[in-house]
C-alpha cells in the first residue's frame, strides 16, 4: 500500500469530520502561534535593554557612589551590628585621581548631578538634568557637539559659571535660536552658554537630552556643596580592558576606604556588566514567556490525544471492516498517525503564520523581533506532537481485534 | 509498496502428492475448539468440530444463535484464531501466523460478505470495492479495471460514483459481494448476507452467488434462514458448538441445486410440483 495512498485516506477520515478537525488544528495553531509571538516579543524586549545600554559607550565605567551595606539607612535598626563594618565614606575628587594612576585608564571625570529649573528670562524649562564634571566627561559618554565649544579644565579650575546645553533643553529654552553665548540661570545665578549636544535620543524611560553639563567645582560651588560625588566616570583604553580596569578600581578605592568587598560603599558599572545583566535578565524573560507557550501547546497536543481516541472509537467499525478485507497493523497505524500529524502540522503551519504576522504589531510597548529557529522549532514540535499524542490512539486501533471490532455498535 | 511475498505458501498441492482424487480443501477445520474467557467464566462456543471445504463448493453453515456459527465464521475468516485443533486455508496453518500475516491471508484468500454490509460511510461505491486492492498494493489503474469488472458482474455498472447511504440495501450487499470477488479469494465467506434484506432483495442477491458459485467461487454461507441454505449444495447443522448433521444435494462440481432447477425449467418448460 503507498504512502500516497494512505495520506489520501487520512485526508478523507479528517474531512468527515470537519469541524472537528478545525478545533484540534486551532488547539494547536494557539499554541505554536504563542510560541513565536511570545518568544519575539521576549527577544524584542531584550534587544531594546541591549541597544539603550550599548549606546552607553563600550569602554566606560561608571563608579557609583553606595550609601554601603550597613550604611546610614540600615543604622536605626541595626546600629549594633554596624559596628562590625567600616563607615561608609565620601567618593572624593582624590578617590578619582588616585583612579587615573590605574593602567589602562584613558580619563576620569568626576561627577556630582543634580535636577534643577533652568531660566533664560521668557523661557523655562524644569526637571533639567545637570551634570558638574570635567571635560574628559564629554568623550567618555560618547558626547558630541552640535554647536559651540566643551568648557575647559581651565574654566573648571577657576569655576566659571559656564555650561553646555543638552539639545532638548537648548530648544525648550531658545527654540530654534543658536542659544551660544547667551545666558540661563540656574537657581537664580546665570550660566553662560558655551556648546549645545548633539541629540542621543531616549534610553529607557528618561530623555538623555533634556541635560545641561557645568564645570564640576562650578556646581559644587553654587549648588550641590562640597560633599560626596555622585560617581566618577573612568574611560578605559579600550573596551577589551574594561574588565581590568574595574578590577583596578575596585582595589583602589577598597584599600582607600578600608573596606572589602562586603561593605563597600560604591558600585562599579560598566555598559557590558550591564549589558550582561540585562540579557540575562531578558533571558529569563524570554524563557518564562516560551514556557507558558509551550505550555499551551502541550495542551494542544492532549487535544489531538482526546480527538483522536474519540475518532478511533467512532470509527472502530470501520477500522474492523478495514482489517477483515487485508488492511495490516501498520497500514491503520500508518492512517492515524497520519490523521493526527496533518492535524498537527496544519496547526503548526498556520500557527507559524499567524505568529509571524502577530510580530508585526507592537505588544505593550515592545516591538517583537522574531527569533528564526523558534519557527522551525515550534513547527518541528508540533508535527512531533501529532507523532507522539496520535500515536496512542492509532496503536489502539492497530491492535484492535477484528472480530471485536466488527460486532462493535 | 510491492505487495510482500507470502511466505506461507505451501506449494502447488500436486507438485509431489500425485493423488489426483483427492484435491486440497479450501478449508479444513480439524477438532477445532473454541473457548471464551478462562477459569469459572469460560464458555465453549466451539467443542471439537471438524470439517472441510473443497474447492468449488457451496457450503450453507444453520443453526440457532448460540450455536457457534458465528464463532465458527470467524474461525474461518482468519479473524480469530482457535483454542485448540487447527484450522487451514489453502493448506495454510493459522495459528502459525501473526496478526500481519492473518491481514494479508484475509487479503488474498477471503472474500467477507456481512449481514450488516459493512461498507466504508462517504467512499463510492468503486472506492469501496478497490479498497482490498489498495491494502494488496495494486496500482490505482489496474484497481479501477478489476473493480469497474466486479461491480459491472454484481449488475451495478451504473452505481459506481454513488455512495452507501445512497444505494438500498440490495445494492450495498452486491457492492459488498463485488468487493468480496474483487480480489479473486479462494473462498467467499458470507455472514447472514439477506439478514437485512426484504425477500425480493434476498433472492436477487442469492442469484449472484448461486452464480458466482457456478463460475467456479468456493462458497461459505452461514445463516438461520432454510430458504438461503436452500441454495448451497451442502448443509451443516451447528448445535452447540458442534456438527450435528452434515447433508449434501449436489456434488462440488455441478451446479448449485435451484440454479440448475431454473435453467432446467429455461430449457425443459416447468416442471411438475
Amino acid at each position: 500500500m503507498s504512502p500516497g495512498q494512505v495520506f489520501r485516506f487520512a485526508l478523507a477520515g479528517l474531512a468527515a469530520n470537519k469541524l472537528r478537525s478545525a478545533l484540534t488544528t486551532l488547539g494547536i495553531l494557539i499554541g505554536v502561534g504563542s510560541v513565536v509571538l511570545l518568544v519575539a516579543v521576549g527577544n524584542g524586549s531584550s534587544q531594546s535593554v541591549q541597544n539603550a545600554i550599548s549606546s552607553l559607550g563600550a569602554s566606560a565605567i561608571t563608579v557609583l557612589h553606595t550609601e554601603g551595606s550597613a550604611g546610614p539607612a540600615a543604622a536605626p535598626t541595626s546600629a549594633a551590628g554596624s559596628t562590625a563594618f567600616a563607615e561608609p565614606q565620601n567618593l572624593t575628587v582624590q578617590d578619582a585621581q588616585a583612579l587615573a594612576s590605574a593602567s589602562g585608564v584613558a580619563s576620569v571625570s568626576p561627577v556630582v548631578s543634580t535636577s534643577e529649573t533652568l531660566d533664560n528670562g521668557a523661557d523655562s524649562d524644569t526637571g533639567v538634568s545637570l551634570t558638574g564634571t570635567y571635560p574628559s566627561y564629554f568623550p567618555a559618554e560618547d558626547d558630541t557637539l552640535s554647536a559651540g565649544a566643551y568648557f575647559t579644565q581651565q574654566e573648571v579650575n577657576t569655576a566659571r559659571d559656564v555650561v553646555v546645553l543638552g539639545s532638548e533643553a537648548a530648544t525648550d529654552l531658545f527654540g530654534t535660536a543658536s542659544p551660544v553665548g547667551k545666558s540661563v540661570l540656574v537657581d537664580g545665578i546665570p550660566f553662560t552658554v558655551v556648546g549645545v549636544l548633539a541629540s542621543k535620543g531616549t534610553s529607557g524611560l528618561t530623555s538623555a537630552d533634556n541635560t545641561a553639563v557645568a564645570p564640576l567645582t562650578t556646581v559644587q560651588d553654587a549648588l550641590t556643596g562640597f560633599g560626596s560625588l555622585d560617581d566618577v566616570v573612568v574611560l578605559a583604553k579600550s573596551a577589551t580592558q574594561v574588565d581590568t580596569v574595574e578590577g583596578e578600581i575596585t582595589s583602589i578605592l577598597d584599600l582607600r576606604h578600608h573596606e572589602t568587598a562586603a561593605d563597600a560603599d560604591f558600585d562599579v558599572l560598566s555598559a557590558s556588566s550591564l549589558l550582561s545583566t540585562a540579557s540575562s535578565t531578558a533571558h529569563t524573560f524570554t524563557v518564562l514567556l516560551g514556557a507558558v507557550a509551550a505550555i499551551s501547546l502541550l495542551v494542544g497536543g492532549i487535544g489531538i490525544t482526546n480527538i483522536m481516541l474519540v475518532t478511533v472509537t467512532e470509527r472502530t467499525r470501520e477500522i474492523g471492516i478495514r482489517k477483515a478485507i487485508g488492511a495490516t497493523p501498520g497500514v491503520i497505524l500508518a492512517q492515524f498517525l497520519t490523521e493526527a500529524t496533518l492535524l498537527s502540522m496544519i496547526g503548526g503551519a498556520l500557527g507559524v503564520l499567524a505568529g509571524v504576522i502577530g510580530t508585526r504589531f507592537t505588544i505593550v510597548g515592545v516591538k517583537p523581533v522574531t527569533v528564526p529557529l523558534s519557527i522551525p522549532l515550534a513547527f518541528g514540535v508540533s508535527a512531533i506532537i501529532g507523532l507522539f499524542f496520535g500515536g496512542f490512539p492509532a496503536n489502539r486501533a492497530a491492535h484492535m481485534r477484528p472480530a471485536d471490532a466488527l460486532r462493535y455498535e | 509498496m510491492t505487495p510482500p511475498e507470502p511466505r506461507y505458501t505451501a506449494g502447488p498441492p500436486d507438485a509431489e502428492a500425485p493423488s489426483v482424487e483427492e484435491p486440497q480443501p479450501v478449508i479444513r477445520l480439524v477438532s477445532v475448539i473454541k473457548t471464551y474467557g478462562t477459569g469459572e467464566a469460560s464458555v465453549q462456543a466451539l467443542r471439537g468440530v471438524s470439517l472441510d471445504v473443497v474447492e468449488r463448493d457451496y457450503v450453507a453453515i444453520m443453526g440457532a444463535s448460540g450455536s457457534g456459527k458465528s464463532t465458527m465464521m470467524n474461525i474461518i475468516g482468519c479473524l480469530d484464531v482457535p483454542s485448540q485443533g487447527q484450522f487451514l486455508i489453502d493448506g495454510i496453518d493459522t495459528s502459525s501466523l501473526d496478526e500481519q500475516q492473518l491481514a494479508v491471508v484475509r487479503n488474498r484468500k477471503i472474500g467477507f460478505v456481512f449481514q450488516a454490509f459493512n461498507l466504508i460511510p462517504r467512499m463510492s461505491a468503486l472506492a469501496n470495492v478497490e479498497l482490498p486492492l489498495s491494502y494488496a498494493g495494486l496500482r490505482s489503474a489496474e484497481r479501477r479495471l478489476r473493480a469497474e469488472a466486479a461491480l459491472r458482474l454484481v449488475g451495478l455498472a451504473g452505481r459506481m460514483a454513488a455512495q452507501p447511504q445512497q444505494l438500498s440495501g440490495g445494492q450495498q450487499q452486491r457492492v459488498a459481494i463485488a468487493r468480496a470477488l474483487v480480489t479473486a479469494p479462494s473462498l467467499i465467506l458470507a455472514d447472514e448476507p439477506t439478514g437485512n434484506l426484504d425477500s425480493k432483495a434476498s433472492g436477487d442477491l442469492m442469484d449472484v452467488v448461486d452464480r458466482l458459485n457456478a463460475a467456479g467461487r468456493t462458497i461459505v454461507l452461514i445463516t438461520h434462514e432454510p430458504d438461503v441454505a436452500a441454495h448451497a449444495k451442502r448443509t451443516i447443522q451447528l448445535q452447540d458448538g458442534q456438527i450435528v448433521a452434515d447433508r449434501r444435494v449436489a456434488g462440488p462440481e455441478s451446479l448449485p441445486p435451484l440454479l440448475a432447477r431454473q435453467m432446467a425449467q429455461q430449457v425443459d418448460g416447468p416442471v411438475r410440483p
